[in-house]
């Protein structure tokens, strides 16, 4: 690992102005580190923002629940609120990597990465999130661009992510058998106008599948989708899964989330 | 006083190892150290055109940089095979050199060109990334079934192939098989495996130039082994001027056994730059450069009479060695593989030949099992299929052909002493509820989940290596063991043995059985392993030999003890040596019932004359002191034997395999210790089941690997595995005196067919090579609804 300068920020704006193109935060770190370790990044600065009070914490109203964006895994996997409000979100949570990976890793480290295989993305587009930054709010589908890709601008912090409490709702995560990311992850949520069937893993970006979400919203039963055949032509395909397999696995997966909503 | 074999007597270790006080390779820090990275080729094959260090050197912080030329001038020797195998036709195997250092040509990922060493860690790293290395880059032979299609990867090795070996009959086989009413054929892959220890391997090397002595703190499994050859055939120092110490070592699996290039690289260089050099591996250095494991292409057939009597068996395999032939590399796709692969069957003719070839891949030798999980595998995977085409139940089949007295002349090889087959497959089915499997069954097809049963016979040779059997096999080296147990004058035991710990609990079977044979408080005994400097010379730990061979090398040091003993005190009770008894740690003189304690004993032989000062407890001819060593060499290899069942249900539409239950009912002989058993059952089947259905390592075509991290590499978890149900038969060996067998590899050897026949019996017989990954068994589960459906 190169040398880099360690920052920690004591708000919001500090963090942004400390920022830089050869900057990153660091919330976790349970990417950032890795990807320094194995020489896959360098970076001049670290921001560590997990001291910024204004990002931590839970809160659950009549419609939503915002959480902190320093807010870690294993806080959401083990919130009450959470576990009355969405259960399923705070499953998702406990079925984040190992126990290591959730003492540290934040909501707002996952969400901000980004990654194609990573959880937290199916929850904000299923359950129609907002991303509160230091600068304005974005809506969750608007938010996650492409592959490690998303609409913050550079410095822009995320503080807080809000989640529509839905109906019903489950997580089902085909996990990869050594990382336990996800090889293909579905998010059905029901709410009160439509569902929403946010997948992850199959593609290079989390998405909400049309098809799947207009059959279920117009009969909320696993038997609408039973043997759906999905386009595998833009499908990740890997020694772990090919495309024709994530793309069975999607409906698989989609199944039996509404079967355990 | 109660006898402390065959208890749960609590690890001694484990203090140490929970309280974080092991004292492990990397903890080793010494004054005025510097750190070592190696330069490893990128390529899988490649000549070295131009090696520029010039840059390199100027980089802050750097010490030295050694390459494969400067190892080349001091003529440091190679790595090599400990075992050298004849072909078929006669002629010797063909290995090619295998510098420490690369010099001209490199053939694997990982293969190392030069040393950096600098004052600090990053400094080395950093000095690393500038030494310049000008490849030309050549096509690189990577798959094992193609490998002799391939470019010749070291020169004069034709279709790089280091030996084509037959063990076996031709002729008589091909006899049986024309008398067969049926043959049972089979293709299976052996996939290749990474072993993985806990701790990865490191070395720290200093050099004192006053006594011109070099010492070496490694991650081996053998010290002394080590030391013969890096001396022996490394040239580093003659032996006396070489001392190895394997402190704690955190797991080796077969991977800590060889002398590797950064230990011969680094002591080597610690005398050139006189300082104390230390070395730790990356995990992906571990990933790339320690052995792999397993990695046979195998065509197998089986020739049988249609009431289910084996008759012939036919075993083809072509095994990967990697790039080079290593220290097990040779004997473990030989005599350690075929006398095995008729598994606990009486055929009264069979073959296994072995084609062992060279490919641009890490090198390839003995993981936990060697030999014996392959052989293992290719039987019970016919044997299973035999039963489907036969229509016979498994288990039935599997009865009807195992031996039913012992001795058992098995038809390749081995002789085995002692077992009954039969018990432990009928205690396994009961363990294993085996006649409630059908009702399972259709419970899980009442949940649209396919469920299948899987059963395994196995035996092993292990307790390696007798040398007359060796020998007679015409394989060379014979691996006994020493022990030696020394009193202190206030009477508490050291014992030093030449086996080596890495997990075994040797520190408490090993205290055990010595506080049995002296009476002796185990509290009052010490293991002292790993160390040239202390103790004799010893093979070391491999093979599940350091109970049948190293434990037996210190029971018959301990009974030299007491025969010295019993003369001892017939000369200070005025008795004759034949009229004293011991028991319990007392000396007690049949006729009179004067007694004294081993303390006392010992106290005397050391200190004579300061209890009985009118005379010498001594007697002529003993001299003073209470020490006694033995070197064991057993008559014959122990067989430890078994049966294992699996179940597992599968989702057909996920392909998801779920090991529902796992059985293993094994006979180990005498069981020392059941805790530390069950902890080396319980290990073996977590690799085992690892192997069936989680663990892979793969190169691509251009020989780079695959799964180089924990991210693509599946490591099995604790919440992969169901409660292990564990039980045992028990029929002493007829050959060491404690009638112990080895249980360390079983686990691995049982597993991977047991849970393989399971999940190929739900898929209704369809071969799935292992690891029956998710896709491999969707795929599979959809033919099954394709020939289900044309069937209906
Ligand atoms: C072994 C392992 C297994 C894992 N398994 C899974 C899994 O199964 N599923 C899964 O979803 N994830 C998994 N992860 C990823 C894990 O969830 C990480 O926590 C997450 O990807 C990053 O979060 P972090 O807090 O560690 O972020 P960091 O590593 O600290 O930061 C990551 C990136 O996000 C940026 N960032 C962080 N916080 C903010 C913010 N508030 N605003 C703007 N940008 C920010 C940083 O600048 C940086 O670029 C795994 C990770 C590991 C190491």
């Amino acid at each position: 690992m190169k040398d880099f300068n360690y920052h920690s920020a004591k708000d919001s704006k500090e963090a942004s102005k400390l920022a830089s193109s050869s900057s990153a935060f660091l919330a976790g770190g349970m990417t950032t580190i890795p990807s320094m370790k194995l020489g896959l990044a360098t970076y001049k600065d670290l921001i560590d923002i997990k001291n910024i009070k204004k990002l931590s914490g839970i809160k659950v109203s009549g419609k939503s629940v915002i959480i902190g964006a320093a807010t870690k895994h294993v806080e959401v996997s083990n919130s009450k609120d959470i576990k009355k409000a969405i259960p399923s979100l705070s499953s998702l949570a406990e079925g984040i990597g190992d126990p290591q990976v959730r003492n540290r890793g934040t909501i707002g480290g996952s969400v901000a990465n980004n990654d194609p295989s990573a959880d937290y993305p199916s929850a904000c587009i299923a359950l129609n999130a907002t991303i509160h930054t230091n600068e304005r709010k974005i809506e969750a589908a608007k938010f996650f661009k492409g592959m490690f890709e998303t609409a913050l601008k550079k410095g822009e912090l995320i503080e807080a992510i809000e989640f529509q409490i839905p109906e019903k709702s489950s997580y089902q995560k085909h996990p990869n058998p050594a990382s336990r990311y996800a090889i293909v992850g579905v998010y059905v949520a029901k709410h009160k106008g439509d569902v929403n069937v946010a997948v992850t893993g199959a593609k290079s970006c989390v998405y909400n599948d049309k098809d799947m979400s207009k059959a279920l919203s117009g009969n909320f039963s696993s038997s609408s989708i039973d043997g759906m055949n999905l386009d595998s032509s833009e499908m990740n395909s890997d020694m772990h899964a090919s495309a024709d397999f994530r793309a069975s696995l999607v409906v698989t997966q989609a199944k039996k989330a509404v079967d355990a909503c | 006083m109660a006898s402390l074999v065959g208890s749960r007597v609590e690890r001694k270790e484990d203090k140490r190892f929970l309280t974080g006080k092991g004292r492990y390779t990397a903890d080793i820090n010494l004054a005025n150290q510097t750190y070592a990275i190696f330069v490893r080729s990128p390529h899988a094959r490649a000549s070295i055109k131009k090696l520029n260090i010039d840059k390199a050197l100027k980089s802050s912080g750097v010490v030295s940089i050694l390459t494969g030329k400067e190892i080349a001038d001091d003529k440091i020797g190679g790595l090599i095979a400990g075992w050298a195998i004849r072909s078929e036709d006669g002629t010797e195997m063909k290995c090619p050199g295998n510098p420490p250092l690369a010099k001209d040509n490199v053939n694997f990922v990982g293969d190392p060109v030069a040393v950096v060493i600098a004052e600090s860690l990053a400094e080395a790293k950093e000095a690393a990334e500038k030494v310049q290395v000008d490849y030309k880059v050549l096509k690189a032979v990577t798959s094992t079934a193609d490998a002799m299609n391939g470019d010749t990867i070291h020169e004069g090795i034709d279709k790089n192939l280091c030996f084509d070996w037959l063990l076996g009959d031709r002729q008589k086989v091909k006899e049986a098989f024309d008398k067969a009413d049926k043959v049972i054929s089979i293709d299976i892959i052996n996939n290749r495996l990474i072993p993985n220890a806990m701790e990865p391997r490191a070395c720290v090397a200093d050099y004192n130039a006053a006594s011109e002595e070099i010492t070496l703190y490694t991650t081996s499994q053998n010290p002394h082994l080590s030391r013969l050859i890096m001396s022996a055939f490394g040239n580093v120092a003659p032996e006396h001027k070489l001392r190895v110490v394997a402190p704690d070592v955190g797991g080796g699996f077969g991977s800590k056994i060889n002398v590797y290039n950064e230990d011969i690289v680094c002591s080597w260089a610690a005398k050139k730059i006189n300082r104390a050099i230390k070395w730790v591996a990356e995990r992906s250095e571990s990933f790339l450069t320690d052995i792999h494991g397993r990695d046979h292409v195998t065509h197998a057939e089986l020739a049988v009479t249609k009431d289910g009597k084996f008759l012939g068996f036919k075993n083809e395999t072509i095994a990967n060695l990697g790039a080079y032939a290593r220290v097990f590399g040779t004997v473990t796709p030989t005599y350690l593989f075929g006398p095995c692969a008729t598994g606990v069957y009486e055929i009264p003719a069979a073959y296994t030949n072995v084609k062992a070839v060279y490919t641009n891949t890490a090198p390839v030798d003995a993981y936990r099992g060697a030999g014996r999980p392959e052989a293992t595998y290719t039987i019970e995977r016919l044997v299973e299929k035999a039963s489907m085409e036969l229509g016979i139940d498994k288990t039935e089949l599997r009865i009807k052909n195992f031996p039913t007295a012992f001795p058992f002349k098995q038809t390749l090889v081995h002789t085995v002493d002692s077992g009954d087959y039969v018990a432990g497959m009928e205690k396994a089915k009961q363990m294993a509820d085996y006649k409630g499997f059908e009702a399972r069954r259709k419970e899980s097809e009442a949940k649209g989940k396919l469920r299948g049963i899987g059963v395994t016979s196995y035996f092993e040779a292990c307790g390696i290596a007798p040398s007359a059997a060796v020998m007679s096999l015409g394989c060379g080296v014979g691996l006994w063991e020493s022990a030696e147990v020394r009193f202190n004058p206030t009477g508490q035991v050291t014992v030093y043995t030449g086996s080596h710990s890495h997990g075994q609990s040797h520190q408490t079977t090993f205290a055990q059985i010595a506080a049995d044979e002296l009476g002796v408080p185990i509290e009052n005994i010490d293991i002292v392993h790993g160390d040239t400097d202390k103790g004799t010379f010893g093979m070391g730990t491999y093979g599940s030999r350091s109970l049948a061979v190293g434990g037996i090398a210190i029971v018959n040091a301990c009974k030299k003890i007491v025969e010295k003993g019993k003369r001892v005190t017939a000369k200070m009770l005025e008795a004759n040596p034949e009229d004293v008894e011991f028991k319990d740690g007392e000396f007690i003189v049949s006729k009179s019932n004067k007694k004294k304690t081993i303390g006392e004993v010992a106290f005397a032989c050391y200190l004579p004359g300061v209890r009985d000062e009118m005379k010498s407890p001594l007697p002529e001819g003993d001299e003073p002191g209470l020490k006694e060593t033995s070197f064991y060499d057993p008559s014959n290899f122990s067989f430890p034997a078994g049966t294992h069942i699996a179940e597992v249900e599968i989702d057909p539409e996920t392909g998801h395999v779920k090991l529902e239950k796992y059985t293993a009912c094994d006979d180990f002989g005498r069981i020392i210790n059941p805790m530390v058993v069950e902890g080396q059952v319980h290990g073996g089947l977590a690799q085992g089941i690892g192997q069936a259905l989680y663990e892979n390592a793969e190169y691509d075509e251009t020989g780079q690997l695959m799964t180089g991290s924990y991210m693509d590499y599946t490591m099995p978890r604790a919440d992969n595995f169901p409660e292990f149900n564990i039980g045992y038969t028990c029929t002493h060996a007829t050959t060491n005196p404690l009638g112990v067998k080895g249980c360390g590899e079983a686990g691995a050897i049982a597993a991977p067919p047991t849970v393989m026949n399971a999940v190929i019996d739900a898929l209704g017989g369809q071969e799935v090579t292992m690891p029956a990954t998710a896709e491999k068994v969707w795929k599979a589960c959809k033919n099954l609804k394709k020939s289900n459906a044309k069937a209906a």
